[in-house]
């Protein structure tokens, strides 16, 4: 689903992402962990071109999105994203927050979109909440809608940049519910967390980020227990 | 000193309508000028220099120079210089327009400015192109943090509207000028007009704070 190839990002002098190269296959769901300034949000940003790769090839869906040909908002249609700080517009309803995408990019009808919405809000838990504006939800709750708009777009794939790492502790087991239930449906997701034990449970492959560079890419059961380079064990001692 | 106003009574109904031409005319203005600062306020963060370069001058020489020599410019130079032969009214609005949208766009810039980014990262992560992600999500959330700077745009436009009864305009200000001519009296007309300005500023501040009060009650 995703293929990246040599990729690097600076921005000017700094060299943020250096020489990455993976891939993520249909339906996986890799965790991006490693420590702040890692370039983590970097990696994620390129994927749907928030960033542009400063060098370097990155495939989604078959589809080379560096090539100055492509066309960026069909490739951004397909691939949701979820924001440390939800990002909601503050000015729409929830309902309106859901529906505003598929309605003006996809050109959905008003029912089709509301019928979309409203199937998401109630699999996010949240159908009471359609006509709330966002400043009346707790932060649980917004980060759900969140999750709720990005899936509106019925995208491949689902870029997660530390969605619960703004949020109040009792806060957090409602959103990694509402991502691990998104992982049964099997959508193509790429998560940023800090969430150990949530990496461990749910990830198919971890992805160790250390200075601009991919230090590991191994299953969890091997990235946890055994990692192979120095960098990883320490981070995993001080997280652990 | 005896002041008369029973002396302008019969003129009154002549000053009065005159609250039509100068509100239409600052309404009109208001909105052209405020629709061309906000195209201004988004050349001046386009990411293209000369688009930017042509903003910043363009608002250099409307702040630069007295509104009152603009207007002169446009009403007296537009004949001579494409032999149009321009009315006043015309020449007004489009002189006060232009001349706002130099202002307002500083106002408009600052307030796009101040909209959190992840609002932008948001729509296009969505897909949402430029042109709706600026009118649906950014621009909105703009204006509301920028009315109370607009109000206050408005209520300057509106006492400077003043300022077109010199090119024959029928405003408020002149119409006093006339019945003055009339009359021979000065402060009669001017003391109405004065008050008649007072007003429809605190009208337009009070109408402010209530739309101001209704937008925040989303938040
Ligand atoms: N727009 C930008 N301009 C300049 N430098 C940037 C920009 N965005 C990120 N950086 C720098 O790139 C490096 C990697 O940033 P990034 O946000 O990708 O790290 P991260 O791994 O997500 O960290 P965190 O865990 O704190 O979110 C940092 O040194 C950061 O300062
Ligand atoms: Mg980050």
């Amino acid at each position: 689903m995703i293929r990246i190839e040599h990729l690097v990002k600076s921005f000017g002098p700094l060299e943020v992402l250096k020489d990455i190269s993976t891939e993520v296959g249909t339906g996986e769901v890799v965790a991006i962990i490693g420590p702040s300034g890692s370039g983590k949000s970097t990696l994620l940003r390129c994927i749907n071109l928030l960033e542009v790769p400063t060098a370097g090839h990155i495939f989604v869906g078959g589809v080379d999105i560096t090539s100055p040909k492509c066309d960026i908002l069909k490739v951004r249609q397909n691939v949701g994203m979820v924001f440390q700080h939800f990002n909601l517009f503050p000015h729409k309803t929830v309902m309106g927050n859901l529906t505003y995408a598929p309605m003006k990019v996809r050109g959905l009808s008003k029912a089709d979109a509301g019928k979309i919405a409203l199937d998401l809000l109630e699999k996010v838990g949240l159908s009471e909440k359609a006509e709330q504006y966002p400043s009346r939800l707790s932060g649980g709750q917004k980060q759900r809608v969140a999750i709720a708009r990005a899936l509106a777009m019925e995208p491949d794939v689902m870029l997660f940049d530390e969605p619960t790492s703004a949020l109040d502790p009792e806060m957090v087991k409602e959103v990694l519910e509402v991502m691990k239930a998104l992982v049964k449906t099997g959508i193509t997701m790429c998560i940023v967390t800090h969430e150990m034990g949530f990496a461990r449970e749910v990830a198919d492959r971890v992805l160790f980020l250390d200075g601009g560079y991919l230090v590991e890419d191994a299953p969890p059961d091997v990235f946890f227990t055994s990692p192979k380079s120095d960098r990883a064990q320490q981070f995993l001692e001080k997280v652990l | 000193m005896k002041l008369d106003f029973g002396q302008i009574m019969p003129s009154l109904p002549f000053i009065l309508n005159g609250i039509v031409v100068t509100l239409r005319f600052t309404v009109l203005s208001a909105l052209l000028g405020f629709t061309l600062g906000t195209l201004l306020s988004l050349l001046k963060i386009s990411s293209v220099k000369p688009l930017r370069w042509f903003a910043e001058f363009y608002t250099s020489i409307f702040r630069g120079t007295p509104l009152i020599l603009q207007l002169a410019l446009v009403y007296f130079a537009t004949p001579q210089l494409i032999g149009y032969r321009i009315s006043p009214i015309e020449a007004g609005v489009f002189t006060f327009s232009l001349n706002s949208a130099a202002y307002s766009s500083e106002t408009i810039r600052a307030g796009i400015m101040a909209v959190d980014k992840g609002q932008r990262e948001a729509s296009l992560s969505l897909g949402v192109a430029y042109r709706p992600m600026m009118l649906d999500i950014i621009l909105p959330q703009a204006f509301k943090n920028i009315l109370p700077a607009l109000v206050n745009e408005s209520i300057a436009l509106l006492k400077d509207s003043a300022l077109v009864s010199t090119i024959g305009v029928l405003d408020l200000m002149r119409r006093a000028q006339v019945v003055a001519g009339q009359t021979f009296l000065y402060f009669e007309p001017l003391i109405v007009v004065g008050v008649i300005y007072y007003v429809m500023v605190m009208g337009l501040t009070q109408a402010a704070n209530v739309l101001e009060r209704r937008m925040r009650r989303s938040d």
